[in-house]
């Protein structure tokens, strides 16, 4: 029931630098509660018998658990209730999709605004602090000695490794992660924009691992510098695979080669991982342009066309074949684009991107869209509306019409099942793959997810892992 | 991996050189064809090089660059003893290798490194290998002397004629083909041109021809396809799919307007690494 008496039906606003501040630097965009306005929105919390934003969590963190804590002050417990399920909630606070899990379970969101879980999580990740890297990593003060009677090798060092790194590092077992790229993180690096997390925060958890005896090693690519028959030779009891869905998609039309085309894997790895936007100070250069067309309806979409705004340009479209209702991006981060000045041309597919005489992007044509009837997915199918095109005058196009499975380590991995669109057939309870010992998870998994989704299957295969080790 | 420089050699003088880099990881698993990605200090790119020669036993890999932007520029200030910050391989495909007759490889300035790996793992495998090598002059010429012990025929065309053929090496190619119906495969690695041209005078004799393409390269694990090419009117990414190709099949003007895309930036780049005595940082 509502306490009528101190209820507040809306949210605990969380300060933001103002949009025409933002779209110019690369700093976080949201900047967290302070401890008053975080215990003020705990305190909004009814306390529910049967917490329905549990059940909305892919990992079921104990929410209401984290936020009775939260509303008392006491920051430590609550930090240790959250880590109980999650490795990484300084990630998650931040780029959850929120409101279609926890929030969007919350029984106040019925009626008023739902609590800010995530923001609350974000808080109390943030502003927890210890010297002992098993408390940083487990919430506990006591975490199991170092076993060496086992070792666990994950290739990937993106939000499902490195909860499998979490997980068995608590345990004493050691771990060691095997990168390609030269920095540790994952899609959290390379893929999502400092303005939306910043690499410090993804640093600190990966920083208390190093402490917990985690080895990362950076510039290993899985399937060349080393392959998962290696990794037994070498002597690791168990291999889980987190490599990610890395492999971008293109659409197969005119044009996409031309100079100016950027996958939004290339444009994003270049400006993250590269710090691009820093060049010249930093050596990676940063394609530069005044009109952008960012293909898609994602995050993806969101960071780039963000991204480019920041960087100088004029006019940044996001052009997308359904409705802003259709979009798969966060609520908050579509929101975000538009108030940062990002230009939505919906209801509309390119057909072609045209070149100047030095073959360099000069516009788009674009094929108008209406929506028909709902396809399986229940989404109103996208229809090409017969002769009706349009053309954006655009100097650069980035696709980010998805991903799909890097065949690199596959190919290399004999014996190493695949379902039809290449990714790694694994049993939904345990990880498993259909080699003995080796674990898989995250988007190598599944295709295409969250954060989260990627953490929860680490989860899975680290705790069958651990317990076949007996650990 | 130490990634520590145990050998450097001027190739060229201030132009072309030569690093031995102790890299027992990438040694043992790299094969001819396959190319390392280097990044030499905390703000730097990620630049891809082919790997020339490997030496298992002692865990080393060599490569060769030209000093053409700020990048090589760094890496030559490099010593003996000094570690490079990042090294990763062995990546990309290896060269197909099998015992099918006389191959002729050929190789035009700085590719001249990449190509001797290539017409080493040809021999190995019992093929008659004949190398034909270009640059500009005598003194820019890579490899020879390497070359030399175990291909049975070492053509050289330079710009200038100072030592062997004075003109290109698709003379000295056009040639050998003519005299010789039996050529199993050519081999090009070089300059865009001149793997352009090989492919044209290749073309009407029907003889099997792969080229190795230098595209642009961010993370080289087929990740962000900066590196996608046409090849038979197909999109591929050189990083994994290649980087060498069937050079009758390659859009080779799409290559070279690729190959401009950051030009401006490399540009801006080297003139600040020169105008500086701070390497650039």
């Amino acid at each position: 029931m509502v306490n009528k008496q101190n209820f507040t039906p809306t949210r605990t606003p969380m300060p933001e630098q103002p949009a025409d501040v933002r779209n110019k630097n690369f700093k976080e965009v949201a900047l967290g509660y302070s401890k008053e306005e975080a215990m003020a929105e705990a305190a909004r919390c009814l306390q529910c018998k049967k917490p329905f934003c549990q059940k909305g969590c892919p990992v079921e963190i104990d929410i209401k658990g984290f936020i009775k804590h939260l509303a008392d002050g006491d920051i430590p417990s609550a930090y240790r209730v959250i880590k109980e399920t999650n490795a990484l909630p300084a990630v998650c606070g931040r780029v959850c999709p929120q409101e279609s899990q926890c929030e969007g379970a919350c029984i106040l969101g019925k009626k008023y605004e739902p609590v800010a879980i995530g923001r609350l999580e974000r808080f109390v990740a943030d502003t927890f602090d210890s010297d002992s890297a098993c408390e940083m990593i487990t919430g506990h003060t006591a975490c199991s000695l170092p076993n060496d009677q086992f070792k666990v090798a994950c290739i990937g060092s993106g939000p499902s490794s490195l909860t499998v790194a979490g997980y068995l590092a608590a345990r004493g077992v050691p771990v060691t992660v095997y990168e390609a790229l030269h920095e540790v993180g994952g899609v959290l690096i390379y893929g999502i924009p400092e303005f939306r997390l910043p690499k410090d925060i993804v640093a600190r958890e990966v920083g208390a691992l190093w402490s917990k005896g985690v080895t990362f090693m950076p510039n290993y690519v899985g399937g060349k510098t080393i392959t998962v028959q290696d990794l037994f030779d070498d002597g690791f009891d168990a291999v889980f695979i987190g490599v990610g869905a890395g492999l971008p998609w293109f659409l197969n039309i005119p044009g996409e080669n031309l100079v100016g085309v950027y996958s939004s894997n290339e444009y994003l790895t270049r400006i993250n991982l590269g710090r691009a936007y820093e060049f010249p100070k930093y050596d990676t250069p940063a394609p530069k342009a005044k009109n952008v067309a960012v293909i898609g309806g994602g995050n993806v979409a969101m960071d780039a066309a963000r991204t480019a705004l920041r960087l100088g340009a004029e006019n940044v479209y996001i052009t997308y074949r359904r409705t802003q209702e259709e979009m798969p991006a966060r609520l908050e981060e579509l929101h975000h684009a538009i108030e940062e000045g990002v230009q939505l041309e919906l209801l509309t597919s390119p057909i072609a991107i045209n070149g100047d005489e030095n073959s360099h992007v000069k516009s788009m044509t674009l094929q108008v869209m209406e929506l028909g009837e709902p396809d399986d997915s229940g989404r109103r199918r996208p229809v090409a509306v017969e002769g009706k095109t349009k053309e954006l005058e655009v100097d650069m196009v980035i696709l980010a019409v998805g991903t799909g499975a890097n065949p690199v380590l596959l190919e290399a991995t004999p014996g190493l099942d695949l379902n039809k669109w290449g990714y790694i057939v694994t049993d939904a309870e345990n990880g498993e793959t259909s080699i003995p010992n080796v674990y898989a998870g995250g988007d190598i998994a599944g295709g295409s997810a969250t954060v989260i989704s990627a953490m929860g299957a680490g989860r899975r295969a680290a705790k069958t892992i651990a317990d076949k080790l007996g650990v | 991996m130490s990634n520590k420089i145990l050998t450097k050699k001027a190739l060229i003088p201030g132009q072309t050189s030569m690093l031995v880099i102790d890299c027992p990881q990438i040694a043992k698993k790299a094969k001819p064809g396959n190319f390392v990605i280097l990044r030499i200090h905390e703000k730097g790119e990620r630049i891809p090089l082919t790997i020339a020669d490997t030496d298992k036993e002692a865990g080393t890999i060599t490569i060769v660059y030209l000093v053409v932007g700020k990048s090589s520029a760094l890496l030559e200030t490099l010593n003996e003893g000094d570690t490079i910050l990042d090294v990763c391989g062995p990546l990309g495909k290896a060269t197909h290798i099998e015992k099918s007759g006389t191959v002729i490889c050929v190789g035009g300035g700085t590719g001249i490194a990449a190509m001797h790996h290539i017409a080493k793992g040809h021999h190995l495998a019992g093929n008659h290998v004949v190398a034909i090598v270009g640059a500009r002059s005598e003194n820019m010429l890579l490899f020879c002397t390497e070359l030399g012990y175990f291909c049975p025929e070492l053509l050289i065309a330079t710009d200038d004629g100072s030592t062997g053929h004075k003109g290109f090496v698709t003379d000295l190619l056009r040639e050998r083909l003519e005299q010789d119906k039996d050529v199993s495969e050519v081999v090009a690695i070089g300059p865009v041109p001149m793997m352009e041209a090989v492919a044209k005078v290749t073309k009407p004799f029907g003889v099997k021809t792969t080229v190795s393409l230098n595209s642009i390269m961010v993370d080289g694990v087929g990740m962000c396809g900066a590196c996608r090419c046409s090849v038979g009117g197909e999109t591929k990414f050189a990083c994994v799919d290649g980087p060498e190709f069937d050079g009758h099949e390659v859009d080779f003007n799409e290559l070279k307007m690729r190959l401009t895309q950051y030009k401006e930036e490399e540009d801006l780049s080297m003139q600040m690494f020169r105008s500086c005595s701070c390497h650039g940082e």
